[in-house]
């Protein structure tokens, strides 16, 4: 067991025992503290796959926007004197045989499969490639999805301006 | 993780709680991604440009995702997806 499996485990441990307790939390603000640990737990994993620039990345927009974001959003929709009731609805059983017959079908196709794995990683810095990329090959999809991020923030602010 | 996102998805009843689900399904679609691109096609750069166009793209979902829950409190005044069912007023 090399040290980086070691890494993998411990990491993917704590993603995952993060993510089970954010589904599973009675208190909605503890959800969303244990999204920010998963979150960071996702960057680690992502500079275990050679992918530095996509951990920064990771960092900066999901804890450091989407987190914030969505611990504004329970501040703002708290009602004062309600007690914390149990989170899970009535479909939850079927909900829970769902997942996890889903995970034994994607396990299966995933381990059954063979597939052709290339050992060493990029020689060259992706930063570079990949900005290369983005006004190159990607230019497209950059610009459009520049677009689609404008439009949905000023959509946001326009839903949720006080009338 | 995409099956815990999904079984928080569809059981949640606080709307916040469902798109925390979302929001680790698309986390852990990205690491799919990531590591289908490490693996098998290093040389090319295109699993980690869709990897970042995914996360563009969740972070403008969870903006309008969340604004809409805001806009929705203010005049139902909960949050609670079983109490939210009407689809007129």
């Amino acid at each position: 067991m090399t040290v980086p499996q070691i890494i993998f485990l411990f990491v993917s441990a704590v993603t995952l025992g993060a993510a089970i307790l954010v589904v599973s939390a009675r208190n909605v603000l503890h959800s969303a503290v244990l999204l920010a640990l998963s979150f960071f737990g996702v960057a680690i994993l992502y500079v275990l796959l050679d992918a530095p620039y996509l951990a920064a990345a990771q960092v900066l927009v999901y804890i450091g926007a989407i987190s914030i974001l969505i611990v504004f959003a329970i501040m703002l929709s708290r009602k004062v004197a309600a007690p914390d009731l149990v989170q899970r609805n009535e479909q939850w059983l079927v909900a829970l045989v769902v997942a996890v017959l889903l995970f034994g079908v994607l396990a299966y196709t995933v381990l059954q499969a063979g597939w052709p794995v290339a050992r060493e990683a990029l020689s060259v810095d992706a930063v570079g490639g990949l900005g290369q990329a983005f006004m190159g090959e990607f230019a497209l999809p950059f610009e459009v999805v520049s677009l689609v991020l404008l439009v949905a923030l000023v959509g946001a602010i326009i839903i949720a301006r006080e009338r | 993780m995409f099956c815990i996102g999904l079984y928080g998805a569809l059981s949640r009843r606080n709307a916040i709680g469902i798109l925390m689900g979302v929001e680790l399904i698309l986390n852990a679609v990205n690491i799919n991604l990531v590591a289908f691109w490490r693996y098998l096609t290093p040389d090319k750069l295109t699993g980690l440009a869709f990897a970042i166009f995914v996360m563009a793209i969740a972070a403008a979902e969870a903006a309008v995702g969340l604004a809409l829950i805001i806009a929705i409190y203010r005049t139902r005044d909960t949050v609670t997806v079983e109490e939210i069912d009407l689809l007129k007023f």
